[in-house]
């Protein structure tokens, strides 16, 4: 069998930690390939339906990072990011999601050497984990029921 | 129809290394929708840009990624590209394939797949990006410079020079700030007083510059080019516009002597209630003190200040008004404040007599302080040895961390200063000497020659108790001396404590007021420590001087110059453009909750009327100010009826990208 090679999306915000990862780019740093970048203006953008939507699509882990508490280009976008993310973390950990596949960081502009190491932890936490089929095999069942009932939004 | 074209770089090697471009190409043009797609060395060049613009005209495409480097490098670029193709810059998606991938991986195997994939969620999110234009605001060409120190005066200076009307508001009853309190100026020694009062008058006799003293910011609204500021005038119980300066109240005062400390002298010498602050003050106007005033604290007193004022502009009635200006720029200027010393009890600041800050020394130094330039002992006699005790309240982790930048060389100029006009034997306790700046290791040179004593090591501590008969009615400081690996006990008459900057305790309160941010420490933070000093996070508010970080006089200048050009940048057009990647809010579907109001970083939420056509409200729904909003989007996401989109990266065009891996 193929070595397993996870799906997953990071949801990055545009001024510290989508800017990390140029940094790391620029320097040269090597990491695991295993992990799709959305950009975002701010963490406080991140609407958590995000997160369900990703894992519906079939995403084995989902990774969520933006500036240091006290650098938000605006201010105070990352304080709603991470009162709305300890609330909607205990959420999901309550429907049944694994909270091992969840990963929040800060990472800044600056810090494309913490950004490697944070992708390659956690690349490798979800590979270990492996694929996510708890919850994928209940997705089909799901789509079936809202093809018959025309589905929702 | 939606018709895309996928234009992939090379970037010489950089990404072609990595990542196979044709095999990219390829597989891009088999997605639906895309109508175009090739791989080329350098899209930036000059050739790359007009591949761009022919595909556009000539497959009339409704959308382009372009498959490059981040877009914080390019997006500019190639959205012009698209401009001058005829499409509109925002239907141009920039996809991140050398940042993010061919410079992060050395395998083409793991590389090319993931470029296809990150490419693939840009030709989705691009299927929903709308055409967009650049918001226009007016722009009212106005600025407001909040502090008179040396910084303020000059950014309104220069902004006034420029043609443009600046309101400057101060909160003591005089401009000048710390400048105006210093004797001489390192490294050149030039009076202080004799180079900053003709720009103090400057400012009062500008016909450009509306001089508010006496007060404060309040409240500031509205948005670059758009403020609204709401200043307090505070009440001054003299009548500013009529006051003539005679000081005929003063002398009239029913305290027969000046009783009350002092604030220009840092409390070495005394004033009445009813004062001007200095005698080159600006404006030339008395101030009654409603602390120490005996009408104003128990309401009996003879009040012959009124009676004896020619111009009867005293008035006790007076209170706090307000007043609103219309501003386009905002410059903060406040300045700093001075360590508090007693903050080191071991320094005995406060409890020994002749341990003084180097503020008070700089009054005493000063021909117009209250000792007229000598420098003494409290009992009169000029000191025959004094004490430099360096970075106090700096670099030291017990107080504040930093660096204070001028004390070094102040305390070479006052160590100078003292020499020559006492002959007393000095000594300074330092860390390190930090003299970086033009002539400034000069000054140190020729301050060394002076028969100065250097000690290298921070000093303990001064006591006033003695071990030998030498130190019989002196103070004595203790110290390590790092250099003869020794601890001294050195005797002297006078200690000086050279004190650190320190962000003034308010700083927090003003940046909540502008909404822009302080650092931890308290100094107002700048958009880009390196690129933007003078910017701060919010467009429109810059700031100068030592509010920003401890800077020099020469350093204070050029900031505030800087702050002034940014202004005057900014009053060159009459209309601002702004990005329009903003909140939008559906009216239709909003219920009114107001939580986007709530979490706004920048107050861009608006309350609406939907009214009937007899002019009835029938409900309130939140609007986005345009003028004020970022597009960050914690309203989007807050919003419990889902009906606030940021245009760029809407919800669609998330799910969209989602879906596309």
């Amino acid at each position: 069998m193929a070595e397993f090679h996870p799906k997953t999306f990071a949801f990055f915000c545009n001024w510290c930690t989508y800017t990390g990862a140029d940094l790391a780019g620029t320097s040269r740093m090597l990491y695991p390939a295993d992990f799709r970048v959305i950009k975002v203006p701010c963490t406080g953008r991140i609407d958590f339906e995000f997160i369900v939507k990703a894992f519906e699509q079939g995403a084995d882990g989902v990774w969520i990072s933006g500036c240091h508490i006290g650098d938000c280009h605006y201010n105070s976008g990352n304080y709603y990011a991470q009162r709305r993310w300890a609330i909607f973390r205990q959420e999901l950990g309550f429907l049944g999601i694994d909270l091992r596949r969840l990963k929040f960081s800060w990472i800044s502009a600056a810090e494309g050497r913490k950004f490697a190491v944070e992708a390659k932890e956690f690349v490798e936490r979800i590979t270990e984990l492996g694929p996510y089929t708890e919850f994928h095999s209940i997705i089909p069942k799901t789509r079936e029921a809202e093809a018959v009932t025309g589905g929702g939004n | 129809m939606v018709r895309i074209g996928v234009f992939i770089c090379h970037c010489g090697k950089n990404i072609a290394r990595t990542v196979d471009c044709a095999k990219v190409a390829e597989a891009a043009s088999q997605w639906p929708g895309v109508e175009y797609a090739v791989d080329y060395k350098y899209m930036c060049s000059d050739p790359g840009q007009n591949l761009i613009k022919d595909a556009i005209k000539q497959h009339n495409l409704t959308g382009i990624v372009i498959s490059a480097c981040s877009p914080k490098m390019h997006e500019a670029t190639f959205r012009k590209a698209a401009k001058s193709a005829g499409i509109n810059p925002f239907l141009c998606e920039c996809a991140n394939i050398r940042e993010h991938c061919s410079w992060v991986h050395d395998n083409m195997d793991v590389a090319t797949p993931k470029a296809i994939d990150i490419i693939h969620m840009m030709v989705e999110k691009v299927r929903y990006n709308h055409p967009l234009d650049p918001i226009k605001v007016p722009v009212t060409k106005r600025a407001l410079v909040v502090g008179g120190g040396i910084s303020g005066i000059q950014a309104a200076l220069d902004i006034a020079d420029g043609g443009c009307e600046v309101i400057m508001v101060e909160r003591a009853p005089s401009i000048g700030g710390h400048m105006s309190q210093l004797s001489e100026t390192f490294p050149t020694l030039d009076c202080s007083q004799c180079i900053l009062t003709p720009k103090m008058t400057a400012v009062k006799q500008h016909p450009n510059i509306k001089l508010m003293t006496y007060s404060e910011v309040d409240e500031v609204r509205g948005f670059v080019g758009n403020f609204t500021v709401k200043i307090r005038r505070k009440a001054r119980y003299v009548i500013e516009n009529m006051c003539i300066g005679c000081a005929d109240c003063i002398a009239a005062c029913v305290f027969k002597k000046p009783k009350f400390p002092d604030e220009f002298n840092e409390g070495l010498g005394l004033r009445k209630p009813v004062y001007i602050p200095f005698p080159q003050a600006v404006p030339q106007v008395a101030c009654i003190d409603p602390n120490t005033c005996l009408q104003l604290t128990t309401g009996k007193c003879k009040m012959t200040c009124a009676a004896a004022c020619p111009k009867e502009c005293i008035d006790f009635k007076m209170v706090d008004t307000f007043e609103e200006v219309q501003v386009g720029a905002i410059i903060l200027a406040t300045g700093y404040k001075l360590f508090d010393p007693k903050r080191i009890p071991n320094y005995g600041y406060g409890k020994f007599d002749n341990v003084y800050t180097s503020l008070e020394i700089e009054r005493m130094v000063s021909a117009s302080g209250p000792t007229e330039g000598q420098v003494l002992l409290k009992n009169g006699q000029n000191p025959k040895s004094v004490a430099i005790i360096h970075c106090v309240g700096s670099r030291d982790t017990k107080t504040n961390a930093w660096c204070s930048k001028v004390c070094c060389m102040y305390s070479l100029k006052l160590a100078h200063l003292i020499k020559h006009s006492t002959g007393a034997e000095i000594f300074n306790f330092y860390i390190d000497i930090r003299t970086p700046g033009k002539s400034y290791e000069e000054f140190y040179d020729k301050v060394l020659e002076d028969n100065v004593n250097f000690i290298r090591g921070r000093a303990a501590k001064v006591v006033d108790w003695d071990l030998q008969p030498l130190e019989d009615g002196k103070l004595v400081v203790h110290a390590e001396d790092t250099l003869m690996g020794r601890r001294r006990r050195i005797p002297v008459d006078m200690v000086i404590l050279s004190v650190g900057m320190e962000p003034q305790s308010d700083a927090g309160k003003l940046s909540h007021i502008a909404n822009c941010s302080v650092s931890s420490e308290g100094w107002f933070l700048e958009r880009h420590p390196k690129l933007a000093p003078v910017h701060t996070m919010t467009d429109g508010v810059y700031i100068a001087g030592a509010c920003q970080g401890p800077k020099d006089i020469p350093e204070c200048v050029a900031q505030a110059s800087a702050t002034a050009a940014q202004a005057l940048i900014l009053f060159s057009s009459d209309e601002l453009t702004r990005e329009p990647t903003i909140a939008k809010v559906d009216e239709m579907n909003c219920i009114g909750c107001f939580l986007c109001e709530k979490v706004c970083p920048f107050s861009a939420i608006e309350h609406h009327e939907i009214k009937d056509r007899n002019g009835n409200v029938i409900r309130v729904v939140s609007r986005v100010n345009e003028g004020l909003c970022q597009g960050c989007g914690p309203c989007a996401a807050i919003c419990p009826s889902n009906c606030i989109s940021i245009a760029g990266i809407t919800e669609e065009q998330v799910y969209a990208q989602i879906g596309a891996v």
